[in-house]
């Protein structure tokens, strides 16, 4: 198993840019996953650590050697397509074997490493089966068994769970979870579904336009996103943003917005201008106390909370609560926002202001 | 009431299936003809009103294949229980073997350049549609129309220049020339059909071959290859046809060594009278290899003719 470390790495497809000077590290059996809207660069990301596309400049390291120009045969890693890329005229044993006939092992030892393999991922008595009529569950085992047959450096995962009903995404995605604890391996897994990233990774990284937004553990992503893109493509619904012109100087632990005080973490950055407070859904609260007032404009049940659109004078926004809480369309509440999680971003530059909150995410991200 | 829009009853079925079988056999009555003349002797075969029910000879065959002379009184004496088979059938008309006729020679020029030029014109189509397939080509959609484009002239409108060109390059009525012409002629097909069928195939399946561990010729051969076959396997079809019944530039540009059957089988009509079944027999015997190939390859032309029409 190895480390992998992306160097500014580039890659342009004749005059776009399909990524632009990435830089991060993925530590050894990391679970990682590349997180970000369609056409934002995971995918052509993933593929060059894979060697599946050259970078345009740009390192890549696996296991401390520099692999950027190598082919992909060289590399010594597995990769997982959405469309699991099974041999459709080789049975699923054949299939699973494939990796190893071409490293020349001996036919006895192929034999038993599918076994095992088959053994581990439950599919042993499909082994003699045509991969045609298979399941869109097994197919997915059979395109793993073929990438953990060989014991690789990385596991590369291009979406594997996009192609998967509903049901059976939410089994697989335990199942890789457990197959990647079991065996400890670094892997790299390409999602555009943040819950699917949150869900899953040890670390994400967000990507957008070609360009890595942020990256870190997902709670502090969540938590303490470093722009608006990231804080308003994690989370469902995601962060709300109250804009408003004004100004925050260092060290202040307030902001002044239409007329009422906002707490916030002590600021250590100061801006002026068009800002926007960041404010997640489970953050917003009623209160009666609070100047700051909203009118109700739509309720979405959702079992045990539910979700309520309010619009205030800086804006639509989304509150998260109990169910339980009585809430009817035209009410017009007090808002009161949980002052320790607020982000103040600057709406022009669309990055967060460093605070005594975010500063140890911002600086190591 | 159980009635259905879509399933046939049983007598629909049947009045279906006598039109279809009625309909196949109109159309093929003329190779019936040709088929069951070949087996007639001379004179059955210019009967009038012709006969249906006749009896078999071989006859027809062992003309086609062989050239004969007049018996000499002497021979005719001779006891012929010895003699195979073609020989008394021969002498009992008065003739005699003396060799093998043109038409086995000619047969085999066919086989030759109709296969020869199918293999090359598959390979080469083969490697230059994987790579229009696979790789970034300049001016890739124009060079593929260009390529198409020489198969849009009627090859006979180029007889005259191709033929000027084969004799300064001595290639006239040589087997090289002609597997050269027909690969020409065919290659803008077979790269077009097979770029088509190569699109169809998920890059995936390369790259997950190149990942296994496989270099990209190993990849193309073992994983595109087999997916491939089924198109291939047509295209080979369409180019045999195309070289196995080629006439014109035949005619053209080849006169011995190299003539293939179908300039020959006509010539055999004036050949010392007209002998009809020998001329059926020959058209049957050149019918046979393209049907052989054909039946064999009939599974994946089947699949290859309906590829890509319904989404898998």
């Amino acid at each position: 198993m190895a480390q992998i470390m992306i160097r500014n790495v580039r890659k342009d497809f004749g005059s776009f840019t399909a990524v632009k000077s990435s830089t991060f590290t993925i530590e050894d059996g990391e679970f990682f996953m590349l997180l970000g809207p369609s056409g934002c660069g995971k995918t052509t990301t993933l593929r060059m650590m894979a060697g599946l596309e050259l970078p345009t400049s740009g390192e890549i390291y696996i296991d401390g050697e520099e692999v950027g120009m190598k082919p992909a045969s060289q590399r010594d890693i597995a990769f997982v397509f959405q469309m699991f890329a099974l041999y459709p005229h080789m049975n699923v044993g054949k299939n699973i074997s494939y990796p190893l006939v071409s490293q020349g092992m001996p036919r006895a030892q192929v034999r038993k490493k599918v076994a095992e393999v088959a053994e581990i991922l439950g599919i042993a008595d499909i082994l003699n089966r045509p991969v045609g009529g298979l399941s869109g569950g097994d197919r997915q085992r059979v395109a793993l068994g073929r990438a953990i047959v060989r014991d690789p450096k990385a596991f590369f995962m291009d979406e594997p769970l996009g192609a998967l009903d509903a049901e059976f995404r939410e089994r697989m995605s335990e199942e890789l979870r457990a197959l990647h604890d079991r065996m400890n391996a670094t892997t790299v897994y390409v999602t555009h579904d943040q819950l699917e990233a949150m869900q899953m990774g040890d670390k994400i990284v967000v990507m957008n336009h070609g360009v890595v937004e942020q990256f870190g553990r997902p709670q502090e992503i969540y938590d303490w996103p470093s722009t608006m893109f990231v804080a308003g493509f994690l989370g469902s619904p995601a962060m709300n943003f109250l804009e408003f012109d004004g100004q925050l100087s260092m060290n202040r632990n307030s902001v002044h917005m239409n007329g009422t005080d906002f707490q916030i973490p002590t600021s250590l950055e100061g801006a002026r201008g068009r800002l926007a407070l960041g404010v997640r859904p489970e953050h917003v609260r009623f209160s009666d106390s609070s100047g700051y007032k909203g009118e109700v404009l739509a309720t979405e049940y959702l079992g045990t909370t539910q979700i309520v659109t309010i619009a205030t004078p800086n804006g639509s926004i989304k509150s998260r609560m109990s169910a339980a809480q009585p809430v009817s369309v035209g009410d017009m509440p007090g808002l009161e926002f949980d002052s320790r999680t607020i982000s103040i971003f600057n709406v022009e530059t669309g990055r967060a202001l460093l605070s005594q909150a975010n500063q140890e995410v911002l600086r190591h991200g | 009431m159980s009635f259905s829009v879509t399933e046939p009853s049983p007598r629909q079925k049947w009045i279906a299936g006598i039109l279809v079988v009625g309909y196949a056999l109109i159309t093929m009555l003329p190779l019936l003809w040709i088929v069951a003349t070949g087996f007639k002797s001379s004179a059955d075969s210019i009967a009038y009103p012709p006969k249906i029910l006749f009896e078999p000879t071989v006859e027809g065959y062992v003309n086609v294949f062989t050239t004969q002379t007049r018996l000499s009184n002497e021979m005719a004496q001779e006891p012929r229980e010895n003699l195979p088979w073609y020989e008394q059938l021969v002498r009992e008309k008065g003739n005699t073997i003396v060799g093998q006729s043109r038409y086995t020679e000619r047969f085999f020029n066919s086989v030759i350049i109709g296969f020869g030029s199918t293999f090359f014109a598959i390979v080469l189509g083969t490697a230059a549609a994987y790579a229009f397939s696979r790789f970034k080509v300049p001016l890739k959609d124009d060079l593929l129309f260009f390529i198409l484009s020489t198969r849009m002239m009627p090859p006979i409108a180029v007889a005259i220049p191709i033929f000027l060109m084969f004799r300064n390059l001595g290639l006239n009525d040589t087997h090289a020339g002609m597997i050269l012409l027909y690969t020409a002629i065919n290659l803008s097909l077979a790269v077009w059909l097979i770029n088509g069928f190569i699109d169809e195939i998920p890059i995936e399946y390369e790259e997950a071959a190149l990942i296994d561990g496989y270099t990209r010729f190993q990849a193309f051969y073992k994983v595109v290859l087999p997916q491939a076959a089924t198109g291939i396997a047509s295209t080979a079809i369409f180019c045999l046809i195309f070289a196995w019944n080629e006439y014109a530039l035949a005619v053209l540009l080849t006169s011995g060594t190299a003539q293939t059957a179908p300039p020959f089988i006509p010539t055999i009509i004036g050949v010392g009278g007209q002998d009809w079944p020998a001329v059926a027999a020959g058209a049957t015997i050149f019918l046979v290899p393209v049907m052989v190939f054909t039946i064999l390859l009939r599974k994946h032309l089947l699949r290859g003719i309906t590829f890509g029409a319904v989404r898998k």
